[in-house]
Parts: C-alpha cells; sequence; structure tokens
C-alpha cells in the first residue's frame, strides 16, 4: 500500500489531507510537526511526503532538507503546503529538495490530483 | 470525489481560537522596539495557520483578514518594518475582531462586516505607511509570450517545448516521466529524446538525468497549463515553450538554440510562478531555520473548549497513558484475587491481605489519575489578565505592571469556568481602586509603575490564589462611614480592622466616589464572594494602608473529592467539609446564653455566637444530646458568618465522592450533596452557608419547639 507521511501543526489541516488521502486508498501517517515527521520517517520508509512549512520545532523547509539527506529519501516525492503568497517559501522550499508544492487553499480534489500525478 | 468539510470545522475553529490566544499573549508580550525572533514567529505562525484553514475551509472573509494581518507579521519578522506600540494595539484589535468572526462563523451568525472592514483599513494603512522600508506590491501581470500566444491563438495549433532536465533534477523527487505524461494528457504528444549527453558508461552516474526531450504537443492547453506542469522544476530545468502556428512551417529548434534563447530571455521562464501571485520587492530571508521551543506550545495544547456547555477537554497523552497502566493492573488484582476467591481456604489469608491491599493501592492511583484528568493549568484563567490590565491601565491613564506567578498549577476544570469572572472583578479592582495615578504615586514615594501580582500556588491540600497590588490600600473611614450610613455597624462599634474591611462583601457596598465603567456599581464583591463560596472556597482581605492590599482566595484541589468531617445525630451520619470547620469543642452550661428571640448563643473567646441544632434543623426524632454540654459544638464558618453546630458526636475525618443531589433527587436547602459510605449508606454532605439561611427562616419556630 502507498503510504504517505501528513505533516501539519494544525489539527484540521492534518485530519483534511489525512481523510482525503485515506478515502483514495493510501495509507496515512500524521505528525505535527517537523521533528516527528523525521521520527517516523527514519523509522519506515515512506512513499511520499506532504508537509506544511510554518511549524513549531522544525518547520516544513528543514524537515525537507534534513528528509533529503537520508539516502532512503533521496527520490522520495518531498510536497510543500504553501499559500499562495509564498514565493521565497517555494524557492527556499526548492533549494532544501523539495519536490513540489500544493498552493493553499486547495480542495481535496485538487490534492488528489497533484498526488496522483506524482505518485504515477 | 466530494468530502463534506463540515467535519473538519470544529477542529479548525478550536485550534484557531487556540491560535488568537497564542496571538494575544504574544503580542502583550511583545516590547516595542526589540524583536525577539522566536516571539514574532510563534504569533505569525498562529495568524498563518488561521488564515490557511479559513481558506480551505472557505471561509474567505476570514482568511483575507487574516492575511493582511500576517503580511504585517511577516514584515515584522523580517525586521523590515519596526516593532512600534501602535501596530501593536492595531493587531491586538484584529485579533479581536477576527475573534469575533470566527465565533460569528462558528455560531452561524452574521459576521460584523463593518467592523472588519474597518480594522483592515486601519491594518493596511499601517502597511502602506512611510516606516515600512517596502511594502508588498502586486507584481505586474508578466504577459511576454503569454500576451503573443493568446494574440494568435486563433491559428495556434499547439506547443513546441524544449525542455532539458538539469542533471540533479531527479534529487528532488521530480521525475521528468511525470511531467511526460501530464503532457501526453493534454494532447497529443510528439516526443523526440536526445541522448546526447549520455556519458560513456564508467562515467555514468545513476543519479543524474542526462535525457532531454524535444516535444511537440498538439492541441488547445493554455500557457498557464503548461506553466503548471514546469512549476516545480523551473529552477531544475532549461526550458524553451514556444507556440506553434498552422500557418508557419514548424521551425525545428535543436535543444541548444532554445536553450540558449531560454537563457537570453529569464522572464520568460521566471514568470511561470503564475500570474496571480503577490511578490515582495524586499530583500528575502529565506530557509531560516525557525526551532521553537516546545514548551511554549505544549503548554496550550490542552484547552478548555470554549468554556460552555457540556464542553470537551483535551488530556495530555501521558495523561491517558497513566490511566490505561492503572486499569491494566487493577485488571491483574482482580483476577489474582477472584482466583484466590475460587477455592479459597484460611492459610490463603495473608495471600487475601496483600491482594487487598494492592486492590486499594491501585484503586487509589486509579482515582488520582482520573481527578488528574479533570486538572488544568491555571494560566488558561490567567492568560486573559495581561490584556484586560494593558487595556485598561492604558484607558485610566495608570502604569502597570502585571506579574503572574504560578501559571501551571492545576486546578478542577469546573473551577476554571467558574473562577474567571470572580478574578476579573478582582483584578478590576486592583486596577480602579488600588493603583494610584502616577504623579500620586511618585508623591507617595513608591516607583511609578504600579505593579499587580497574581500568583497560585497549592498550600496544605487547597489551591490558593493571590491578588496583590502595591496601591493605597482599603480605606478604612470611607468604608466605615460607607457602613454606618448603610446601617450595616452602629456608629459606636468596636470592631478590628479586619473586620472592617470583611464589610466589602456585604451586597450593595462600594466606595468608589465615581462609577466608572471599570468598577464600582456595587455588584461585585457580594458576588465574587459568592462564587466562591459555590466552588466550596473562602475569600480573605489583606490590607495595609499605602503599602497595598491583597485578596486570598482558597479552593479545594477538586471539587468532585472533598475532605469531611463525619458526625453523627441520633441514628444519622453527615458529613460536614473540613474546610468549613474552625473547631470542635464541648461547650460549658455557663458559656451559654439564651436570648430572647434571637435563639442560643455561647461564648467564644469574647465573642458571641449563634448555636444550630443540626436535630431541630432537620426535624430528626430522639437524638443521643439534646442537652447542649451532652454533645459537641462543631464551630463551622460560612459567608464570613461563624456559628455553633450542635451534633452528637464526632466519627472521624474522610474523603468522600460527592454526589449531585439536584441530579439525582432534587435540590435540598442546607445540604450540598451526598455520598456513599464505606458501610454502602448513604450520607448527606452538609452545605454550610446554605444551613445558615435556613436558620434564619426558620429561628421563630426552632425556638418555640425548644422552648
Amino acid at each position: 500500500m502507498t503510504s504517505i507521511l501528513a505533516v501539519d501543526d494544525s489539527a484540521s489541516m492534518r485530519q483534511m489531507v489525512s481523510f482525503t488521502l485515506k478515502g483514495a486508498g493510501y495509507e496515512v501517517i500524521e505528525a505535527a510537526d517537523g521533528v516527528e515527521a523525521l521520527n517516523i520517517a527514519k523509522n519506515k520508509s515512506v512513499n511520499l511526503v506532504i508537509t506544511d512549512v510554518n511549524m513549531p520545532n522544525m518547520d516544513g523547509i528543514s524537515l525537507i532538507k534534513e528528509l533529503r539527506g537520508l539516502s532512503s529519501y533521496k527520490f522520495t516525492p518531498l510536497l510543500m503546503l504553501t499559500t499562495e503568497s509564498g514565493v521565497d517559501k517555494k524557492q527556499a522550499g526548492k533549494a532544501a529538495g523539495a519536490t513540489g508544492w500544493v498552493v493553499k487553499p486547495f480542495n481535496p480534489d485538487q490534492l488528489l490530483a497533484t498526488i496522483k500525478k506524482v505518485l504515477g | 470525489m466530494s468530502i463534506d468539510m463540515a467535519q473538519f470545522h470544529q477542529v479548525f475553529f478550536e485550534e484557531s481560537f487556540e491560535g488568537l490566544d497564542i496571538m494575544e499573549n504574544g503580542l502583550l508580550d511583545m516590547d516595542p522596539g526589540t524583536v525577539d525572533d522566536e516571539q514574532i514567529n510563534t504569533i505569525f505562525r498562529a495568524a498563518h495557520s488561521i488564515k490557511g484553514g479559513s481558506g480551505t475551509f472557505g471561509f474567505n472573509d476570514i482568511s483575507s483578514f487574516t492575511h493582511v494581518m500576517e503580511t504585517l507579521l511577516d514584515e515584522m519578522r523580517d525586521g523590515r518594518r519596526p516593532v512600534t506600540p501602535d501596530a501593536v494595539d492595531a493587531l491586538l484589535r484584529s485579533v479581536d475582531v477576527l475573534r469575533d468572526m470566527l465565533g460569528a462563523t462558528k455560531d452561524g451568525g452574521e459576521v460584523d462586516e463593518q467592523m472588519a472592514q474597518a480594522q483592515q483599513v486601519e491594518l493596511e494603512q499601517i502597511l502602506k505607511s512611510a516606516s515600512a522600508e517596502a511594502s508588498v506590491v502586486s507584481a505586474p501581470q508578466v504577459e511576454g509570450g503569454q500576451s503573443a500566444a493568446t494574440a494568435s491563438a486563433s491559428k495556434q495549433q499547439g506547443w513546441h517545448i524544449v525542455f532539458r532536465p538539469l542533471p540533479q533534477m531527479m534529487r528532488t523527487g521530480n521525475d521528468s516521466l511525470r511531467i511526460l505524461r501530464e503532457l501526453a494528457e493534454l494532447g497529443e504528444l510528439k516526443v523526440d529524446c536526445d541522448l546526447s549527453a549520455l556519458p560513456p558508461l564508467a562515467g555514468f552516474e545513476p543519479e543524474d538525468s542526462y535525457l532531454s526531450w524535444d516535444l511537440h504537443l498538439i492541441g488547445d492547453a493554455s500557457r498557464e497549463t503548461l506553466d503548471d506542469i514546469f512549476a516545480w522544476i523551473e529552477d531544475e530545468c532549461e526550458l524553451a515553450v514556444m507556440p506553434i502556428y498552422a500557418a508557419e512551417p514548424q521551425e525545428r529548434v535543436t535543444v541548444e538554440e532554445a536553450a540558449k534563447a531560454a537563457s537570453e530571455e529569464p522572464d520568460s521562464t521566471q514568470d511561470v510562478s503564475g500570474p496571480s501571485e503577490v511578490v515582495q520587492v524586499t530583500d528575502r530571508r529565506t530557509g531560516q531555520d525557525r526551532r521553537s521551543s516546545k514548551d511554549r506550545r505544549t503548554g496550550d495544547r490542552r484547552k478548555v473548549q470554549g468554556g460552555g456547555g457540556g464542553g470537551s477537554i483535551r488530556v495530555d497523552i501521558s495523561k491517558i497513558d497513566s490511566l490505561i497502566n492503572m486499569v491494566g493492573e487493577l485488571v491483574i488484582t482482580q483476577s489474582m484475587l477472584s482466583l484466590l476467591g475460587e477455592d479459597f481456604s484460611l492459610d490463603k489469608l495473608e495471600r487475601l491481605n496483600e491482594g487487598l491491599s494492592q486492590l486499594e493501592r491501585h484503586t487509589r492511583e486509579l482515582q488520582e489519575s482520573v481527578m488528574q484528568v479533570r486538572m488544568l493549568p491555571i494560566s488558561f484563567t490567567f492568560s486573559r489578565f495581561p490584556r484586560l490590565v494593558h487595556d485598561l491601565s492604558s484607558k485610566m491613564g495608570k502604569k502597570i505592571d502585571l506579574k503572574m506567578t504560578g501559571e501551571n498549577t492545576e486546578v478542577d476544570k469546573t473551577v476554571i469556568e467558574k473562577i474567571g469572572d470572580p478574578l476579573v472583578h478582582l483584578v478590576r479592582n486592583s486596577l480602579d481602586h488600588g493603583i494610584e495615578m502616577p504623579e500620586e504615586r511618585l508623591v507617595a514615594g513608591k516607583p511609578e509603575t504600579g505593579t499587580i501580582n497574581l500568583n497560585a500556588f497549592h498550600k496544605g491540600g487547597n489551591i490558593v490564589i493571590e491578588i496583590r497590588d502595591d496601591g493605597k490600600g482599603l480605606n478604612r473611614e470611607k468604608i466605615e462611614s460607607k457602613a454606618i450610613d448603610k446601617g450595616l455597624i452602629d456608629v459606636d462599634h468596636n470592631l478590628s480592622d479586619r473586620q472592617i474591611y470583611e464589610l466589602i462583601f456585604q451586597a450593595g457596598f462600594s466606595t468608589a466616589d465615581v462609577v466608572s465603567d471599570v468598577s464600582g456599581r456595587g455588584v461585585g464583591m457580594d458576588v465574587v464572594r459568592r462564587n466562591i463560596n459555590e466552588l466550596g472556597g473562602s475569600i480573605e482581605i489583606e490590607s495595609e494602608p499605602g503599602k497595598g492590599s491583597a485578596i486570598i482566595i482558597r479552593l479545594p484541589l477538586t471539587l468532585a473529592i472533598l475532605d469531611g468531617q463525619t458526625v453523627t445525630v441520633a441514628d444519622e451520619t453527615y458529613i460536614v467539609p473540613l474546610v468549613s470547620i474552625i473547631e470542635s469543642i464541648q461547650v460549658k452550661e455557663q458559656q451559654i446564653k439564651r436570648v430572647a428571640g434571637r435563639g442560643e448563643t455561647f461564648k467564644l473567646r469574647d465573642e458571641y455566637l449563634p448555636i444550630l441544632r443540626l436535630h431541630e434543623l432537620f426535624g430528626i426524632e430522639n437524638p443521643n444530646a439534646t442537652r447542649l454540654d451532652e454533645g459537641l459544638l462543631v464551630v463551622v464558618e460560612g459567608d464570613g458568618r461563624h456559628c455553633g453546630l450542635f451534633v452528637d458526636d464526632l466519627l472521624g475525618q474522610q474523603q468522600v465522592v460527592i454526589k449531585s443531589l439536584e441530579a439525582n433527587y432534587q435540590r435540598v436547602e442546607g445540604i450540598s450533596g451526598a455520598t456513599i459510605l464505606g458501610d454502602g449508606s448513604v450520607s448527606l454532605i452538609l452545605d454550610i452557608p446554605g444551613l445558615l439561611r435556613l436558620a434564619d427562616r426558620q429561628d421563630g419556630d426552632g425556638l418555640k419547639q425548644s422552648a
């Protein structure tokens, strides 16, 4: 089963992402911040990570940088959830190794479409 | 796929209100002029989350309002805008507006759009103000190839795309195949692969991209659609996109030429990011690593939900874990005991005793853990005070420093919900009556800035909350003359300072010269005392002229369990809350004084206290003691009054679990609840203030009966 790690400090966003993806048949693991996500990712290899940018403890960009540095995540799609005003965020994310982004606000269909594209 | 987004709304509102609290606290802590990175980051994150959530869940007015706040915060965070008191105040007001908007949206009410508009305009003006080194501007719609494309759309057949990934593209998890797959969905795709960059096998780096693509897409895909597809990799490839026109012969562009074209025209690829983008024309600080201290957030994680109704409660996972752990232990003990019971013989008595004491220990631990679940840090109540003091002190022109300690002291959830209003009243009193105007303070030789200390701590099985100020203290003369005016005391009384101060807890007592909108409407301290009594607590006042005053509130640790003294009258057993008991004595005949029309009193250390005979109050027949020197007098305190409760005997002290009478039967005057004793019998818990009121009314009858 394709597994996705969903990282967001906002419980409502996390639930929404998770609910949407689970409904489409993916296995979803949730994490509330970068530190938690990194720990999960180190112990279990997931097929895709989707992360918020602004989070306490470790933000999304640091998380992506850390993940990209792990050999098992060298080619894993790492997506960030960002707002339309986050041009610099997108670039910082890319520099850290992000595959791409999903622009907030988004609806479940847009999210699924993007995830499906990336996972092929 | 359709998903009902409404199911996430509850969580969204909960965390948004939490976010607002975080923002408010952060803003109040902020020292204008100096920017604490982490502090402002925390505020920013909260705003950002609210914006993201509200946009996603379709609350667009909230989202656009928060966007302006976020922009302002973002500039402050990057140090592009100084943190001025005005901006902080504007943000604080915006927090209020946002709270109203969220509240209205949550309850399905009308959002006060005018107010929101006005506030948004204020924020926007700050944003535009000259003090900002730079401000946000909308990027001009970048046309370039796009306009050309639309102009000639009539004869356009499709696109000629030259796509050359940079070697490292795959390392961001991007894949040329995905791009090709997506393009193929848009129409008829002709793919030519350029292998020229492939190195000999020996020098082949498996993680690099070597292939380039020359693509002809025939179809009516828009430039935006293409831009979207390449948006993620715009910096990781060389890309040239050219329209194909039907009339013109298709010009073969080699990869080299196209790449060259692309690099000569940086705009054509740079602008792919989307036409509606708001670009910040400033130096960008990107990729900074913002870590936050964990405790800052976890403290706010558990939260009383909305405060009203049934409500829910967020509980630390560790507390739940310890509960589950305890239940596990209990189950083990239980199975051990039932095994023992299957074929019990006397030689197993020791093991039985062992098992029973284990059971007792686990039960007690379980009880404590369950109680813990209801416990929340008092910071939930305290957190509103910085704002209150900030707003009121600036309104009154006073300088006040609020110091809070012991915010992490845990109290019962019900206390959190009920103590808020009384505390607000007391803090307002300190602000209004206690702390003097700055000039007055200077004259009195005190620092210009007054201090209010809000303090919570555990003491002897109680929670103590103190509100202490260094203001002018209570004015004995004023209270005295007012009390005489109102006929509360005689002119020639000889009351101690403390007794005079106690008078402010009487109904309708206010000494404020002018009734301000802060305090002084005379509905106050009596209500405060009643609220606190309802929580099973007591309130006390200390004051020193010119030095300040302090209100000390004592509350029981939990409202579900009570430390009680068991007393008997005839065959009945009652529980007297230990907190109300001052002492228990056996009176001698000569201490008793009967006053016509006012019942029996007894003398205790120069004071005459009324006697309440419990058997008379409750109509119990055949008490063991009818003569006062046969039984015991329990001296109790309620509502600031003392009296002697006449009972047959004292049994012992024990913790009892309070069961509500109202919920199971009906409200009974003088009784606050019931409990079940160790032998299975039901015992009533006495409500001392209620008993005193009951006695006031029965006074006449009681006298007749005893006569």
